[in-house]
C-alpha cells in the first residue's frame, strides 16, 4: 500500500512539474513584464539595468528556478487588471465556480442514479427506452447551446401561437407551450451571504438560489447524459454476474438485490469516472460562465485572456492543473483502497 | 480495370456491413440527412442565395429579419437575416462548410498522431510506450476541451486578434487534432497489442522485414476498423469542439463564421428578441453531431467482432 501511495504522489509531482514547466513558458514567451512597467520614453540602458535587476537576463533555469519557488510560496505575480497578487484574484473567483460545481453535481447524482437503474433493471420498458433515446441527443448538444435555449425558455419566454386561438384544444395547447420566463440569466444577484473568506454564497437566499438554477441545470445537462449510460451499462452487467442470481434463486426481493446488493457494485467504476469527470467540467464551466456571466473563474480566465493578462493566465493554469492533478490522485488512491482487485505494486500478485 | 472496381462493389454488397445497413432504418435516416449536410455545405456557393463573404451584398437595413412565417419576414430570406443584414440561409450553408472543414481535418491530424504514436507504444512496448501513454493519460484526464481552450488561448494571447482571426482555421485543426489524438492512439495501441501476438507478424519477423514495414504494412491494416469506429464519433466531437472554442471567441472570427461563432453572434441578441440568429445554427449544430453520433453508434455495433453474429 505505501508503495503504491509513494508512486501515485511521486506521478502527481511530476505532472504538477511538467504543468510549471509549460505554465513557466507560457508567461516566458508571452510577457515582456518590461512593457507593462515602463512607458515609451524610457532610454534603452534604464530598460537594460531593469532587465537585470528583474533578472531577466537570467539563464532559463534560473528563471525557472525562481518562478517555480515562488509559486510554492504561494506568489504567482501580480494581475495586470486588477493589479494585486493573481492568486487573491483567483481566491475571489472560486467560490463561484463552486457553487454552480456543487450544485451541478447535486442534480447530477439526484437524477443519473435512479434513471440509470431503472434503465438497467427494465430496459424494454418505453420510458427507458425514451430516457436513452433523450439522452443520446442530449450528448450530443453543446453545453452552451443547451444553455440558450433555457435562457430563451425560462428566461425571456416563448409566447405560442401554432394553434387556431379560438377553438378550445388549440388554446389550451398554445397555453401548454408558452412560457413566462423572469428566471435570471445573468450573474449572481446580489442577495449573497457571506460564508468566510472571499466566499460568498448564494445558497441561502431565494435570489440567490434562483439565480443558480439555470447555469447549474446547463451545467448538469453535458454530463448528466453520460453518468446515465454509465450507471446503465455496469448495473446490466452487474445483474448478469453469478452473486446476483444466486441473490435470486436465494428468494430475496427484488428491491434488496437491485438497491443493495448490485448497486454497490454499481457506483465503484462510477465513482471513478466522475472524479475524473471534474476535469471535464472545469471545462464546461467556462463556457456556461460565459453564457450566464457567471463572475467564477471560467470567465474570469476568459477576460484575462482578452486583456492579455499573462500572470493571471499562467495562475489559472496552475491553480487549475493543481485541482486535476489532486482529484485524479485521490480518486486513484480511493479506488486502490476501495477495490480489492486493483493490483498494487510491490505487491506480489 | 472496370472488372476490379465491380467486383469490389459486389463484394461490398454481399458484405455484413451493407446488410446490416440496409436493416437498420436510424442508420440509413441519419445517413440520408449527414449526406444531404455534406452536399450543401459542399456546393454552398451553389445554393446559397447571397454570398456571406461579400461586403457588397449585405444591407444594414434588412438586419434581423424574422425567418418565413413569422410576421415582418421577407419572402428573399427564408431563415431570416442576422444582426448584420447577412441572409441567414447562405451564413449557415457557408457556416457548416467551415465547421465540417474544420472537423474533418481535425480528425485527419489526429488519425494522423494517434495512429503513429499508437502504433510506436504498442508495438515497441517498453520505455517508449510507457512514456506515451503517461502523455496520454495526462492530457485525457485534463479532457481535450480544456487543453484546446488553453492551447487556443496562448495561440490568441501570441498572434493578436487579427492575426488569429486570418489563419483561425488552420489554427484550429491543428489545436483540436492535437487536443484529441489520445483518444486513437489508445485505441490504435489497444489492437496493436492483439494483433502483434499473432502468427502473420512473426512469419514477417522470421522474413527479416524492417519494423517500419511490419509496423505500417502488416499490423496497421488489420487496425482500421476500430479506428474508422472512433474517427466518425471524433468528427462529431471535433465539430462541437470548434463551435465551443468559436463560441468562447478563439475560433472563427464573425466576417468567416462557422456554426460556433454564427451562435455567438447571434447569443448577443437573444434578449431583444431575435432567437432565430442563435437558435436556427445551432438546431443544425445538433442535427449535424447528432446523425454523426448515430452512424458511429450503428458502426461500433457492427464492426465490433465481439458483437459480429453474422
Amino acid at each position: 500500500m505505501l508503495a503504491f501511495l509513494v508512486q501515485r504522489i511521486s506521478q502527481a509531482v511530476l505532472v504538477m512539474f511538467v504543468i510549471s514547466v509549460i505554465a513557466f513558458a507560457i508567461q516566458d514567451g508571452l510577457g515582456d513584464p518590461l512593457q507593462e512597467m515602463v512607458g515609451m520614453s524610457v532610454s534603452m540602458e534604464e530598460r537594460e539595468a531593469l532587465r537585470e535587476e528583474l533578472g531577466l537576463n537570467d539563464s532559463m533555469v534560473v528563471q525557472y528556478l525562481r518562478f517555480a519557488g515562488n509559486a510554492l510560496q504561494g506568489d504567482l505575480g501580480n494581475s495586470y487588471f486588477y493589479g494585486k497578487p493573481t492568486l487573491e484574484v483567483i481566491a475571489e473567483h472560486l467560490p463561484a465556480t463552486l457553487e454552480l460545481v456543487i450544485g451541478a453535481s447535486l442534480i447530477i447524482m439526484f437524477l443519473s442514479v435512479p434513471i440509470g437503474v431503472y434503465a438497467a433493471i427494465r430496459p424494454q420498458a418505453w420510458l427507458a427506452k425514451f430516457f436513452m433515446g433523450v439522452s443520446t441527443v442530449g450528448i450530443s448538444i453543446p453545453v452552451f447551446l443547451t444553455a440558450i435555449v433555457l435562457i430563451q425558455i425560462y428566461s425571456i419566454g416563448v409566447t405560442i401561437e401554432w394553434f387556431p386561438e379560438d377553438t378550445g384544444w388549440g388554446r389550451w395547447l398554445n397555453g401548454a407551450f408558452t412560457t413566462e420566463g423572469g428566471l435570471p440569466s445573468y450573474g449572481r444577484g446580489d442577495e449573497l451571504t457571506h460564508l468566510f473568506g472571499t466566499w460568498y454564497s448564494g445558497f441561502f437566499s431565494t435570489d440567490g438560489l434562483m439565480h443558480l438554477v439555470l447555469p447549474c441545470v446547463s451545467l448538469a445537462s453535458i454530463m448528466l447524459p453520460l453518468f446515465i449510460r454509465l450507471i446503465r451499462a455496469e448495473m446490466m452487467e452487474v445483474l448478469q454476474s453469478d452473486y446476483i442470481r444466486y441473490a435470486r434463486a436465494k428468494g430475496l426481493s427484488s428491491m434488496r438485490i437491485n438497491f443493495l446488493h448490485a448497486l454497490k457494485n454499481t457506483m465503484l467504476p462510477v465513482i471513478t469516472v466522475g472524479g475524473v469527470q471534474v476535469g471535464v467540467m472545469v471545462a464546461y464551466t467556462i463556457l456556461t460562465e460565459t453564457v450566464f456571466q457567471w463572475p467564477g473563474v471560467g470567465l474570469m480566465f476568459l477576460e484575462a485572456i482578452t486583456r492579455s493578462d499573462i500572470p493571471l493566465i499562467v495562475a489559472y493554469l496552475m491553480v487549475v492543473g493543481l485541482i486535476f492533478v489532486i482529484t485524479n490522485t485521490l480518486v486513484d488512491l480511493v479506488y486502490g483502497l476501495v477495490n480489492p482487485t486493483v493490483k498494487l505494486t510491490g505487491k506480489k500478485a | 480495370m472496370t472488372t476490379a472496381t465491380l467486383s469490389r462493389w459486389n463484394r461490398f454488397r454481399e458484405s455484413f456491413l451493407w446488410y446490416s445497413f440496409k436493416r437498420d432504418k436510424v442508420a440509413i435516416v441519419s445517413s440520408i440527412v449527414l449526406l444531404l449536410m455534406v452536399f450543401a455545405a459542399v456546393f454552398a456557393p451553389l445554393f446559397a442565395p447571397t454570398d456571406p463573404y461579400d461586403l457588397a451584398q449585405i444591407d444594414i437595413m434588412n438586419s434581423e429579419l424574422p425567418p418565413v412565417g413569422m410576421s415582418g419576414a421577407d419572402a428573399a430570406f427564408p431563415l431570416g437575416t442576422d444582426a448584420q443584414g447577412r441572409d441567414m440561409l447562405s451564413t449557415i450553408l457557408y457556416g457548416t462548410r467551415v465547421s465540417l472543414l474544420i472537423g474533418f481535418g481535425a480528425v485527419v491530424l489526429q488519425a494522423a498522431l494517434g495512429i503513429l504514436f499508437g502504433l510506436l507504444a504498442g508495438y515497441l512496448g517498453g520505455r517508449v510506450d510507457s512514456i506515451l501513454m503517461r502523455i496520454a493519460d495526462v492530457q485525457l484526464s485534463f479532457s481535450t476541451l480544456m487543453v484546446a481552450i488553453i492551447v487556443g488561448a496562448v495561440f490568441k494571447a501570441s498572434f493578436g486578434n487579427l492575426m488569429f482571426g486570418e489563419i483561425a482555421i488552420y489554427m484550429l485543426i491543428f489545436i483540436i487534432g492535437v487536443a484529441e489524438w489520445p483518444q486513437i492512439a489508445r485505441t490504435v495501441r489497444a489492437s496493436v497489442l492483439a494483433e502483434k501476438k499473432k502468427e502473420y507478424v512473426d512469419a514477417a519477423k522470421v522474413m527479416g522485414f524492417r519494423t517500419n514495414r511490419i509496423m505500417f504494412r502488416h499490423i496497421l491494416p488489420n487496425t482500421l476498423s476500430p479506428i474508422f469506429v472512433i474517427a466518425t464519433v471524433q468528427i462529431a466531437n471535433a465539430i462541437i469542439s470548434e463551435a465551443a472554442l468559436s463560441f468562447l471567441g478563439l475560433g472563427m472570427p464573425e466576417t468567416q463564421p462557422s456554426l460556433g461563432s454564427l451562435i455567438k453572434s447571434g447569443f448577443d441578441y437573444i434578449q431583444s428578441g431575435s432567437w432565430w440568429i442563435t437558435l436556427i445554427p445551432g438546431l443544425v449544430l445538433v442535427v449535424l453531431v447528432l446523425v454523426i453520433n448515430l452512424l458511429g453508434d450503428w458502426l461500433r455495433d457492427v464492426m465490433n467482432p465481439r458483437l459480429y453474429k453474422g
